[in-house]
């Protein structure tokens, strides 16, 4: 050291060198691979030992904006997003006051609450796949034995059910996870708040919309957050419960550039909806943000 | 200060540690590892495989094989995946027919012609050469032999008054007809129609027994011409009349493997390995000794006898491998008519020699279901049809499948959805 440091830069030089390797790992498993993928997405790009590559600018990216399939894709993921995110919120919040109130056994379903959320996705749609089967599934069985159907109904062969089933499947593995979320808030929220409004004569749907809601509001900020964007980019779920099938009906953003990269080999404009994708969610997260998050408020 | 110097001690280490872990690991001692990837589907089981790798890794103590396996329909993009690093993730892969002219053009695969030996060239029958060689260059040596095979349930058909299989598919709707009637079962066929490469398989069976064809001699696109709208028309005039099980429209084989093992349909087309899963597996099967093969039907007043689809499969070196000989040392152990032969209840040896006199019967011999297998493939092979060696295969059969999907669920018509796959069947090839 040729001079000599004063205490505050010197706490300034240890606290960088001390979260350094932490930035080398987040620039380099994060933001490079985002710099590279924008860099393909410039280039009509195949694949292979001997890859040819012609820059094309922002060919990729006009060639998609201006596709059916991209916007159908779009259209299809944004149904899915809204359906799930808004349905696994409402039903979150409902066993989450459920068990806030405390019923017998309430421990156990707390417990047992996870055990669809620690389910792997694929073991998740795996086991979807087979309820829906039309031969031999449990959802035809149950139908039947229950005096339903009488004949047994080949779910996945119809496009205007697919996605539905798919979204079905998602909230029965991701409401545990926004109930956990929801839960734990409501359990560190003040009672007397609560307690003198009841004294002031409001009733519990008005404690309920005017106190408990916004004050659970930073916790459903993050389970939003969090949700939409997992369900914006939903892809394992949909490869094993059908594929993208039947006739495309269930071929999502994310599903549709598996397909131009991974079996196409279109790197250029894999890399081109992948960017998009990236930048989707952004623009997502940030309204949700203005919409909903207050700077007072500790999230 | 001393604190300070430990830390910039400290984060060089990590540096270089980070460093090192990006290199290449050193040559190691002992064997060498040969990672191999292959397919949980049809032909021989996961623990066949796996014999066959003790087997080998037992008679060549300095080459330790190690053997992985995904669905057929995870297996090309598992591939390309792979084989984005260096050195590959695996050394050998399965590759099947339709994907050979990608990954050769690609750079995947090893070029393997000079490692061809006389008496393998002999021996081998063409047609598998065939699979395996683009442009004049063996890229592969020819592993799975296999076709669709035309199954039904003998004792579900009897019941229905029948003493044998349809020969031509307008047969088949009349034998359905009855076996409905009578309330043997609901859906008397079923199919793999989903929306995988399986649909594919299906479709170039019945388009090729009605006298059609996926492209002509020039390579353009045929199969939207009246007999492919038509062969499309039949397939889903078969759901409409209850004879097809409407599932089928999401079915890949493994799901007609079960259906029929319960039963539940009196006929069904897949690979031959079903043959020995149905017929003598009670774990799997609630119809073992019922079921029977025939030769693919046709339609009638097409002029075909019969047709089906050839879904043979090779395995390959990749093209990177640091091992490649070691790698192809596995593959002519695993391909070898001694190991074929022994291991052939749901695979049969793409060996000539082994169907030739005093050997066929032998062949019939090792395992129960060669029996039936063994003829069957002898009197099916010569209708055995190939899809297009093009290097785009996934992305035209991606728009093929969309298309008998559009038409199957009712969104476009067959002749719509088929003039818009070859549309784009024809750019593709631009």
């Amino acid at each position: 050291m040729v001079r000599k440091l004063t205490l505050r830069q010197y706490d300034a030089l240890i606290g960088f060198i001390l979260i350094l390797p932490s930035l080398i790992i987040i620039l380099g498993i994060s933001l490079q691979p985002i710099l590279s993928t924008l860099y393909f997405s410039l280039f009509e790009a195949s694949r292979g030992i001997n890859a040819s590559q012609t820059f094309i600018g922002l060919g990729n990216y006009v060639a998609l904006l201006t596709d059916a399939v991209f916007w159908a894709a779009i259209g299809r993921t944004l149904y899915f997003t809204l359906v799930s995110v808004v349905l696994e919120l409402v039903l979150g919040l409902a066993i989450a006051q459920l068990i806030h109130t405390r019923p017998p056994g309430w421990r156990f379903l707390r417990t047992s609450l996870i055990i669809p959320w620690a389910v792997p996705t694929i073991v998740n749609g795996t086991m979807w796949r087979w309820i829906y089967n039309a031969d031999y599934g449990a959802l035809n069985g149950l139908l039947s034995q229950l005096g339903l159907i009488d004949k047994y109904i080949p779910w996945l062969t119809k496009p205007e059910l697919a996605m539905n089933l798919v979204i079905l499947a998602d909230i029965w593995h991701s409401v545990p996870f926004i109930a956990l979320i929801l839960q734990a808030a409501l359990a560190t929220l003040p009672a007397d708040l609560e307690e003198a409004a009841a004294v002031d004569g409001a009733n519990a749907l008005q404690r309920f919309l005017l106190i408990r809601l916004p004050l659970l509001r930073p916790a459903i900020l993050v389970a939003l957050v969090i949700r939409t964007v997992e369900a914006f980019r939903v892809f394992d779920i949909i490869y094993v419960i059908t594929n993208g099938g039947p006739a495309f009906s269930t071929v999502t953003i994310s599903y549709l550039t598996y397909l131009e990269t991974f079996s196409f080999g279109h790197i250029g404009r894999g890399s081109a909806l992948s960017f998009l994708i990236s930048l989707f969610t952004l623009v997502m997260a940030f309204v949700y943000i203005r919409i909903l998050y207050r700077p007072e408020e500790k999230l | 200060m001393k604190n300070l110097k430990t830390l910039f001690a400290l984060t060089v280490a990590f540096a270089l540690l980070v460093g090192a872990l990006g290199c290449q690991p050193a040559q190691q001692a002992g064997p060498v590892t040969i990672r191999v990837l292959t397919m949980e589907q049809a032909g021989p089981t996961v623990e066949e495989m796996n014999a066959i790798v003790e087997e080998f890794n037992k008679a060549n103590p300095n080459i330790k094989v190690e053997i992985e396996y995904v669905a057929y329909d995870a297996l090309h993009d598992k591939i390309t995946t792979a084989m984005a690093s260096t050195p590959p993730a695996y050394d050998v892969f399965l590759v099947d027919d339709i994907w050979y002219a990608e990954f050769a053009k690609a750079g995947y695969i090893l070029d393997v012609t000079d490692r061809i030996t006389k008496d393998m060239r002999d021996k081998i029958f063409a047609a598998s050469w065939d699979i395996t060689t683009v442009g004049g260059k063996v890229y592969g040596m020819p592993w799975l032999l296999d076709e669709k095979y035309f199954y039904y349930n003998e004792e579900l058909l009897s019941q229905a008054g029948f003493s044998a299989p349809p020969k031509t598919w307008e047969e088949l709707v009349d034998q359905a007809k009855v076996i409905k009637e009578k309330g043997i079962v609901e859906y008397p066929i079923v199919w793999s129609w989903g929306q995988y490469e399986a649909a594919i398989c299906d479709w170039v069976t019945l388009l090729y027994g009605n006298g059609g064809r996926l492209v002509d001699d020039s390579g353009k696109p045929v199969f939207n011409d009246e007999i492919g709208v038509k062969t499309l028309e039949w397939m889903l005039q078969t759901i409409d009349e209850g004879i097809t099980n409407p599932a089928s429209v999401s079915y890949v084989e493994e799901d007609v493997r079960n259906v029929f093992s319960q039963g539940k349909a009196v006929f069904a087309t897949n690979w031959v390995y079903m043959y020995d899963l149905v017929n003598f597996n009670t774990e799997q099967s609630q119809v073992t000794g019922k079921v029977k093969m025939s030769l693919m039907p046709a339609f009638a007043n097409s002029g075909v006898q019969s047709a089906t689809i050839n879904g043979s499969m090779g395995f390959s070196v990749a093209a990177t491998s640091p091992n490649k000989d070691a790698a192809w040392k596995y593959i002519e152990f695993l391909t070898s008519e001694d190991v074929q032969n022994r291991y052939s209840a749901h695979l049969l040896p793409i060996w000539q020699t082994s169907y030739q006199g005093e050997n066929l019967n032998k062949l019939m011999g090792y395992t129960p279901a060669n029996a039936t297998t063994v003829p069957m493939f002898n009197e099916q092979f010569p209708f055995a049809h190939v899809r297009p060696k093009v290097p785009y295969y996934p992305e035209a059969s991606k728009a093929l499948q969309l298309a008998l999907q559009l038409a199957l669920t009712k969104q476009k018509t067959p002749q719509q959805a088929l003039d818009e796959a070859a549309a784009k069947w024809v750019e593709l090839a631009k």
